[in-house]
């Protein structure tokens, strides 16, 4: 057997984790505002057409990352009007999100299949990247790899610290109690919804621009619906998402590595290990029920109409 | 979306056929279910142009029905029932995964005839068909065991079925006529289509030391991969043109179109039977892709010769002498495996590490 390079590795699993991550912190936003959005994976979708379509055309992989968030971003918008203004059913309507995003981004993409996006290049951050180890490992990424990682630090700290975030918090809590305050529930709802789309919109161009590079109609292939997953597994909380889409990510990374180094584990074992310790650790996290009640948003998936 | 789009081009179609009354007889209707969508740059891709030419042949004789991206069980079942409902006479699921869908359909609707593609079970309306892709991997794996440098090539494999299982092990018969040291790593993915995995697991590949990758899934995302890391791949099932003569260094093309005129043409005369197709290279249903320039000279005219040789039947792939995994005697020197063994292949052959998974 080969041996396994850490290195590479942990290298290789921060790429394989981002489109999910991206995607499932836009998520945490929009249901933490209550909302729950099923569409993630139609949005993903229609960011990787969108943002590889302007990648192609424009030759700049960031006004291709800008389109795809503006994609991603476009498409939530018939969810936020039919839900926030039409009162629709919120997981019909994100069903068919997802359908019409998947058929949606196939059309857009008739012209770009077989065609080579612009490549990004690494952010060169100059002697931390010749760090041994860590460089490599950290400091050696696209810059949307740190743009993930520090939407989550400011999603966090949104949350957290600001008001904003705990006007957004109280909405998603108790939309009759906010709407009694003063506060504009289907105002601010809808702009959770749209940072979640443009959110997956950027996740989804990851995919197509970074980790592939191309457009395959269908290529998201379900991460939209690991993502969603990675909100319930991370409780509604930015930092154990950011975990959650690690373990993931990784797990998924080194089944591969090991198969590949030809380690004697059977493969079918393998194959399921990265659900298998996702629901594990679901499992685990889950075992205190009051804790992990307390952690889901109050009023998320529930209709709001202010009658008065 | 697109299937409804397509839908609503054919009742256009039909409505100006109707409308047309120099068309005589019925067209007759042929339906074909796609695992992937119709235009993933490979399998699914190459059976859906396959019927655009059969259709380009026979014009308004036939009408087309498809339906992409349909998952392999029980969704594949009730989409072959509604096709046999809505009245198309033959219908060809082009998976493996679609084969007991297609035998159980195929019992409730005993009129309608069924063209199953790379399985190994049939009915009186049920046919099967499918190439020697072997062959063509024997001509990959050649020019793969060539030109590593690092003595170690890899392959990407879907599930393990007796298709993939031959295509690896003819990969690595021929490899190692190239080069007697090279290593062949097998990753195995579980599915036909998810682009990610499979540039993940090329990614994988590479971080391992291997050089040569060929892949056994539908896109192209493991050709992407190579360009953007370095490295060689193939075309599979597709040319993937688009990507010679680096990393693409050939590829294994499936010639459907043939095979599905003759099919519908026996529709149309009646004398459609039950029947197992198996061509390879020489009938024409196994192409291989022009040879990169990338290749030295010398590689490219005995990979020529191999192609040729199969072609002509002077060379079977699975000529012994050649021992199972575990050292047990298969092929005696000389000797050239049946198609019953071939078709329900499971074992690997001696010199590939691992075990096949069940």
């Amino acid at each position: 057997m080969g041996a396994i390079s850490i290195e590479l590795l942990l290298a290789s699993l921060m790429v394989a984790s981002t489109p999910i991550l991206l995607a499932a912190i836009g998520e945490l936003v929009v249901e933490k505002s209550g909302v729950l959005n099923l569409g993630v994976e139609g949005m993903m979708i229609t960011g990787a057409i969108c943002g590889f379509a302007v990648a192609v055309e424009t030759g700049s992989p960031f006004l291709g990352f800008v389109g795809a968030a503006l994609g991603g971003a476009t498409l939530s918008v018939i969810f936020a009007v039919l839900t926030q203004y039409l009162l629709s059913n919120q997981v019909a309507t994100g069903l068919a999100l997802t359908l019409f995003g998947l058929g949606f981004s196939a059309l857009i993409g008739q012209g770009y299949v077989g065609i080579k996006p612009p490549a990004i290049g690494s952010v060169n951050l100059g002697i931390l990247s010749d760090i041994p180890f860590v460089g490599p490992v950290l400091f050696s990424h696209d810059v949307t790899v740190y743009v993930a990682l520090a939407l989550v630090a400011a999603v966090w700290a949104f949350l957290k610290f600001s008001r904003a975030g705990l006007i957004l918090r109280a909405v998603g809590e108790s939309h009759e109690a906010a709407h009694a305050l003063g506060y504009k529930v289907v105002r601010i709802r809808f702009l959770a919804i749209l940072f979640g789309g443009a959110c997956a919109g950027l996740g989804g161009a990851y995919l197509s621009l970074v980790r592939v590079p191309q457009w395959t109609e269908g290529m998201t292939a379900g991460a939209g619906w690991i993502a969603l997953a990675l909100v319930v597994f991370g409780a509604w909380k930015p930092w154990r998402v950011l975990l959650g889409a690690y373990l993931f990510g990784g797990v998924t990374v080194l089944q591969l590595n090991l198969q590949a180094a030809g380690l004697k584990v059977p493969v079918e074992l393998l194959s399921m290990s990265p659900y298998l310790i996702t629901i594990l650790v679901l499992v685990i996290m889950s075992a205190d029920r009051r804790r992990a009640a307390l952690n889901a948003p109050a009023a998320l998936g529930r209709v709001f109409h202010a009658s008065t | 979306m697109m299937q409804t789009l397509k839908a609503v081009l054919a009742a256009a179609v039909v409505a100006v056929g109707v409308a047309a009354p120099a068309i005589a007889e019925d067209p007759v209707k042929v339906g074909f279910i796609y695992v992937g969508p119709a235009n993933d740059g490979g399998w699914s891709q190459h059976h859906h142009e396959a019927a655009m030419k059969m259709k380009e042949h026979f014009g308004d004789a036939v009408e087309v029905v498809e339906q992409e991206s349909v998952p392999e069980g029980a969704d594949a079942e009730r989409v072959m029932t509604q096709m046999a409902l809505s009245g198309v006479d033959l219908i060809f699921t082009t998976s493996f995964g679609y084969m007991d869908p297609t035998i159980n359909v195929a019992k409730k609707f005993p009129n309608v005839k069924f063209e199953h593609a790379t399985g190994f079970k049939t009915a009186p309306n049920v046919s099967v068909y499918s190439a020697r892709f072997y062959e063509g991997r024997a001509v990959t794996g050649y020019i793969a065991g060539a030109m590593t440098k690092t003595n170690k090539i890899g392959y990407i494999a879907s599930f393990p079925i007796p298709e993939v299982i031959r295509g690896i092990n003819s990969t690595h018969i021929h490899a190692k006529k190239a080069n007697p040291d090279v290593t062949l790593n097998v990753i195995w993915l579980y599915t036909w289509f998810d682009p990610g995995k499979e540039a993940d697991a090329t990614q994988a590949m590479l971080d391992q030391g291997v050089d040569v990758i060929l892949a056994h899934t539908d896109s192209t995302a493991p050709l992407a991969t190579l360009e953007k890391q370095g490295g060689y791949g193939f075309g599979q099932a597709a040319d993937m043109i688009e990507f010679a003569p680096e990393p693409r260094l050939s590829s294994i093309i499936d010639e459907w179109a043939p095979y599905y005129i003759e099919r519908v043409q026996a529709v149309m005369d009646g004398t459609w039977e039950s029947v197992n197709t198996w061509y390879g290279i020489t009938e024409g249903m196994v192409g291989i892709g022009e040879f990169s320039e990338v290749i030295p000279e010398d590689v490219r005219a005995e990979a020529a010769k191999m192609r040729d040789d199969i072609a002509s039947g002077a060379y079977h792939p699975f000529t012994g002498p050649l021992n199972k995994q575990d050292g047990t005697p298969w092929l005696a020197e000389g000797e050239v495996a049946d198609d019953g063994t071939l078709a329900g292949m499971t074992f690997y052959v001696e010199g590939i590490e691992g075990d096949v998974p069940n």
